[in-house]
């Protein structure tokens, strides 16, 4: 079913593709502008004085949103080379959210070095039960997980509004938003006072672990033949695909996860409603415009992260809405899909 | 107590709400029993939604449906290029369409309504009384004191159905989403048809946001049809690919939504109303759940035209 093809190795030509598609989308994004009567100069300049315009631009904005896009990323590629579509990374980040916060307002006592990895671990465990159902879902009754993670995005987005006014709702109850986690739960920044922060170290090393899995390792041979042809894997008779589908699903929901509890404890540090701008669907282009390849998906993950960085300058400077800079992420992955599709 | 006047503000809120789900829905049924799987209904419904909105913002509720209708076109022929001629993954692109649908029309929804939206300046759609019918004790004001478009949908229902089961278009469609190489083979023009169907659906989901802005909400926001889409697609799984199943299933969803309304009415908290707000959600996946098995989706759904089972 799904036909995103995966590149055999990482070539020049591969990155020509990817940086082509990207200027593809930022083009046509300029071009959107001058017919919707905005002034694409003006929008032009916003988003790169926002992106890459000075060090702070870069270190403060760019990379702060490039770390969860990395991680949602690669869990969408996860799951993607392994023949199975997560559209519902903006529930599983979501999730993951609410998970951190729980154990991050929990910890006061604790010692940093038990603290963070404890609220990382509620992002994971967050993320990984929020697939859960899709997992059964698909095993038990055949349901494609591409329309069950797509709904429980919905379900997520109430359960976090239902978190802030409820259960995880601060203590004055004046807001819906929880209370800031302790500090001992929260990552540090890498290089204060910029804002990146040590989830942009953590989101890489997942790119390097994912990339010894999915290169060197058995199991990571195994997932890319099931993606490949889940029948060829079925009909070898010794494969366990469903265990194989379900494994795979379940990391991805817990690196989605993963991405919201770096959001909470290293961002935000309190739960809100909203907290991805659409995270979970930017990754879908981070992941093909990086050809489903770890390494690729680190540049990606940088250049949407500058690409919402701009987003916010562009708004603050130049009057233009954020959400514009979606019609970036649907060229790049249109424009990625025709240029990496398999040929009749 | 739930009277009466409840309930019946109950039924006639459900017809209502399902109406823009049952559009939507309708026309993913034509994309998809021609072989689209067309996650870009929740993008061709905004474009509806907003398209809805310009045109009613010049004064007539009808500029604004004719501009639903064809601002759901252009988001399905961006489908239909890269999906059907292009023949890229429909599941990726139609996700691409849903997103680049909520930039365009975020753009635009902002340059021309400002900051202040467009809730002011809009010609709505009002209910129209059929008459006779909508004298009915109970049943008049639920079915026929609804906006025209809810009436075009329920004559859109029988005549799908005529045109899916009854013409030689709807048999080529169904050809092209069954088994797109027998067809080719038997000289259906697959491509073709397949666009036609996805193009149609669009139109359709275009006017269901057409009837989600003009006869239920009176304003254009960002996102604001929030996964209706979405829901439109398990609708159809639910009314398993069938136009008489979908009205139905899509009434389903209409009281799911509208329960909303009941509660608040009833001013009862005993469930929180963020519950209320995933319920259709949750429906949804009870539903694919009970309908996967039993109804049968059409063969070469989410195939390439030229792709073997």
């Amino acid at each position: 079913m799904t036909t995103i093809v995966a590149p055999r190795r990482a070539a020049l030509p591969d990155l020509a593709t990817t940086l082509g598609a990207f200027a593809l989308g930022v083009l046509l994004l300029l071009l959107f502008l001058a017919l919707a009567g905005f002034d694409p100069g003006a929008g032009l300049t916003a988003l790169w004085r926002g992106a890459f315009g000075s060090r702070y631009a870069f270190l403060s904005a760019t990379l702060v949103p490039a770390a969860p896009l990395l991680l949602l990323g690669l869990a969408f590629a996860l799951g993607a080379r392994a023949g199975a579509l997560n559209i519902g990374m903006e529930g599983q980040f979501a999730m993951g959210a609410i998970g951190a916060t729980w154990i991050g307002l929990g910890v006061g006592g604790w010692p940093a070095a038990v603290a963070v990895p404890a609220v990382l671990l509620g992002g994971l465990v967050a993320g990984a039960c929020w697939m859960v159902v899709p997992v059964v879902l698909r095993l038990r009754f055949g349901v494609t997980e591409v329309i069950s993670t797509l709904l429980l995005n919905f379900v997520a987005e109430a359960a976090v509004s239902w978190a802030v006014t409820g259960p995880l709702q601060e203590a004055s109850g004046s807001y819906p938003q929880s209370d800031p986690i302790a500090l001992s739960a929260r990552l540090p920044r890498l290089l204060p006072p910029d804002r990146v922060h040590l989830g942009f170290l953590i989101a890489l090393a997942v790119a390097g672990a994912l990339w010894l899995i999915l290169a060197r390792h058995r199991h990571g041979f195994i997932w890319r033949a099931v993606g490949a042809s889940p029948r060829a894997a079925t009909v070898t008779g010794r494969l366990p695909v469903e265990r194989i589908t379900a494994t795979v699903l379940l990391m991805s929901g817990a690196l989605a996860g993963l991405g919201g509890a770096i959001e909470v404890s290293g961002v935000s540090t309190a739960l809100y409603q909203n907290l991805s701008p659409g995270y979970g669907f930017t990754a879908i282009a981070v992941a093909l415009l990086g050809r489903l390849h770890p390494a690729g998906i680190v540049v990606a993950a940088i250049l949407f992260g500058a690409l919402q960085a701009g987003a916010g300058a562009m708004q603050r400077d130049a009057g233009i809405p954020a959400v514009a800079v979606q019609v970036v992420q649907a060229v790049v992955i249109l424009a990625m899909l025709l240029a990496t599709r398999r040929r009749a | 107590m739930i009277d009466d006047a409840l309930l019946v503000g109950f039924g006639a809120a459900t017809v209502r709400v399902a109406t823009p789900l049952l559009l939507a829905a309708l026309g993913e049924t034509l994309s998809e029993r021609g072989g689209m799987l067309n996650l870009g209904v929740e993008g061709a419904m905004l474009a509806g939604a907003l398209g809805a909105a310009v045109g009613a913002a010049q004064g007539s509720a009808m500029a604004g449906v004719g501009l639903a209708l064809l601002a759901g076109l252009a988001a399905a022929m961006v489908l239909v290029l890269v999906s059907v001629w292009g023949r890229a993954d429909q599941i990726i692109a139609g996700t691409a369409v849903t997103l680049g649908a909520v930039g365009i029309t975020g753009l635009i929804a902002q340059r021309v309504f400002g900051s202040a939206g467009a809730g002011l300046e809009l010609a709505t759609l009002e209910p129209v009384a059929i008459p006779f019918l909508g004298a009915i004790p109970g049943l008049g004001p639920i079915l026929f004191r609804q906006s025209v478009l809810t009436y075009v949908a329920y004559l859109l229902v029988p005549l799908l159905w005529w045109v899916l089961f009854r013409t030689r278009f709807g048999l080529e469609l169904r050809a092209a989403g069954e088994s797109p190489l027998s067809a080719r083979a038997a000289g259906v023009p697959v491509r073709w048809r397949r666009s036609a169907g996805t193009l149609l659906g669009g139109a359709l989901a275009g006017l269901g946001g057409a009837s989600l802005v003009l006869a239920q909400v009176g304003t254009f926001t960002e996102k604001m049809t929030s996964g209706r889409g979405f829901i439109a697609i398990a609708i159809v799984v639910l009314g398993r690919w069938h136009p008489g199943g979908v009205a139905l299933a899509a009434l389903l969803f209409g009281g799911a939504t509208a329960l909303q309304f009941l509660a608040q009415a009833s001013g009862r908290g005993a469930v929180p109303w963020q519950f209320l707000l995933a319920l259709p959600y949750l429906l949804a996946l009870l539903a694919l759940a009970t309908a996967v098995g039993r109804a049968r989706a059409p063969d070469g759904l989410a195939r390439h035209d030229l792709e073997e089972r």
